[in-house]
């Protein structure tokens, strides 16, 4: 599978005080699809004896139990559900607001949580077609976000 | 491994303690207060009880809570499943008086979470692993976990603001017959939609109240309860699942909660049909939890709850009585609310629930929700044996 790689974007500059958004804790399983988003890639774990796919990496497949494996996705996904915070409970993030919280099924199958970005939180809709947007968060990852697909 | 006690299980005592507001007292202290009330409605005492369950937010928190008390039960449980816990530890201890594994089980809750809000240094701390973590660096909140629901439920369903809404004024009016709610000023569907927008679709009233409290309650044998006070409340069947814990996107569908799993469970095993059961008391975390619940619990059909709550159909003096203390969106919410749900069903059966009374309750389903729509423990109490 031909890797679909996109730009990986270095974050905004910060407004006073804000304090930088927090990467992903260490964790062994998902050390590959880390290292991935710093290329622009994501990643899908996908098994070997069904092909089913999953997200976050498992020691096995949860629906067979079968032996997992990491590949490209296409970056490709469609609004499953968001809402727009209008308030939060952590000070270090209320410079985000307001931020949109989107559940969004890739083309490949799992569903992950994210934030949908450079679009007005108005014209958000569920089923809107979206596309991964990689913003570099540490020297060890860089977040998928999404954003609606041009055009 | 015991022998059965051949006893069927009930609960004899139950207590809520004092809320919702209690900058005075320590989270123990709550435990305490209503651990004590309840045994005294059971016509008991500390040295009756050789069981002992409970949750919290602390590691060893049940055995804490026993060092504090003074108390060394032989039964133990602290099954921590988030707001649902406490049917799940009153399933369990009915299950463990059945068993013989105890004769008196004390459930106890208590949080000042509102209060302790000021004293709090740094948050709560504590680790959280990686697979906890996966949703949680989106920077969502646990209204934004029911709001995602939510917003999926009015998009496949049609349901709309103004029927959450309705649930919310429903519950403020049962609130309103409650000395200790919270809230109590009768409030109208334009104030539910007017209020602040926390996390669309959800407004600052669709959303519970953050409170101190606690409750407790007892469960003995059918025998011993022969000889207490109170009409005995039959546990006539319990069930719980999950469908995800803190990630909700590993949720399957955000619109079918763990109701639909563990109320045909407990129907099952209670031997009871839905169209018997006079009195609900349901986790309200927020209008769209009551929503989706009445629907998985199969009250009426998925996709069908926005105009079943509609017209005062949940209302004390309606078709489908539930959450007559005014629930966690008016009355009181101090985290885990659960204990409050079964408190409120045990007295509707006593006939004790006062102006939002439902005359002749015989059968009453509580059902928690915990997490973010992850968990769901529903519990089938009765006021005979089947």
């Amino acid at each position: 599978m031909s890797p679909d790689r996109r730009p990986v974007h270095e974050p905004a500059p910060l407004p006073e005080k804000a304090k930088p958004r927090e990467g992903p804790p260490p964790d062994l399983e998902m050390a590959p699809y880390w290292a991935a988003t710093l290329d622009g890639r994501l990643l899908v774990q996908r098994c070997v004896p069904h092909g089913h796919t999953q997200l976050y990496g498992r020691a096995h497949c949860v629906t067979c139990r079968g032996e997992v494996r990491w590949e490209d996705a296409s970056g490709f996904a469609t609004v499953y559900s968001f809402t727009v915070l209008r308030q939060h409970h952590s000070r270090s993030l209320r410079h985000l607001l307001p931020l949109v919280v989107a559940l969004v099924d890739l083309d490949e199958g799992p569903r992950i949580m994210t934030n949908l970005v450079n679009v007005d939180p108005a014209d958000v809709s569920v089923g809107m077609r979206v596309e991964v947007y990689f913003e570099r968060v540490s020297d060890d990852a860089a977040l998928p976000y999404f954003t609606p697909v041009a055009g | 491994m015991t022998t059965g006690s051949g006893s069927r299980a009930v609960i004899a005592g139950v207590a809520t303690s004092d809320y919702a507001v209690l900058p005075d007292m320590t989270e123990a202290q709550v435990h305490v207060q209503a651990g004590e009330r309840a045994l005294a409605d059971a016509g008991l005492t500390f040295d009756d009880v050789d069981g002992y369950a409970t949750v919290g937010y602390y590691p060893m928190y049940c055995v804490g809570m026993c060092e504090y008390l003074g108390i060394h039960p032989t039964w133990l449980d602290e099954t921590n499943v988030g707001g649902a816990s406490f049917e799940v530890l009153v399933e369990h201890a009915a299950r463990a008086v059945e068993a013989g594994a105890c004769e008196v089980a004390l459930i106890t809750y208590g949080s000042v979470q509102l209060s302790a809000m000021g004293r709090r240094i740094g948050g709560r701390g504590g680790t959280v692993s990686a697979t906890q973590a996966w949703d949680a660096m989106w920077g969502n909140t646990l209204v934004g976990a029911y709001a995602l629901a939510a917003t999926r439920h009015m998009a496949q369903y049609g349901t709309t603001a103004e029927q959450l809404a309705e649930i919310a004024v429903t519950f403020r009016r049962h609130a309103g017959f409650n000395p200790m709610a919270q809230y109590r000023d009768p409030i109208t569907v334009d104030d539910v939609l007017s209020s602040r927008m926390v996390a669309d679709p959800l407004h600052m009233l669709d959303c519970c109240v953050v409170s101190d409290g606690g409750g407790a309650c007892i469960v003995t044998t059918e025998a011993r309860a022969r000889d207490l006070p109170k009409a005995p409340v039959y546990v006539l069947g319990g069930a719980h699942t999950l469908t995800h814990a803190l990630n909700v996107s590993q949720s399957a569908d955000l619109t079918v909660s763990s109701a639909a799993r563990s109320g045909p469970l407990a129907l099952q095993r209670a031997g009871v049909a839905l169209d018997e059961i006079d009195v609900l008391a349901l986790y309200d975390s927020f209008t769209i939890t009551v929503l989706i619940t009445l629907e998985d619990l199969g009250f009426c059909a998925k996709g069908e709850g926005g105009a079943f709550v509609e017209n005062g159909r949940l209302a004390f003096d309606g078709p489908l009585p539930t959450n007559t203390d005014g629930g966690g969106l008016s009355a009181c919410h101090p985290g885990m609310r659960g204990m409050f749900l079964i408190v409120e069903a045990v007295r509707q059966l006593r006939g004790e629930a006062g102006a939002t009374q439902v005359p002749d309750a015989e059968v009453a389903l509580a059902h928690g929700t915990g997490g973010m729509l992850s968990t769901g423990a529903t519990l089938v109490l009765g006021t005979e044996a089947r």
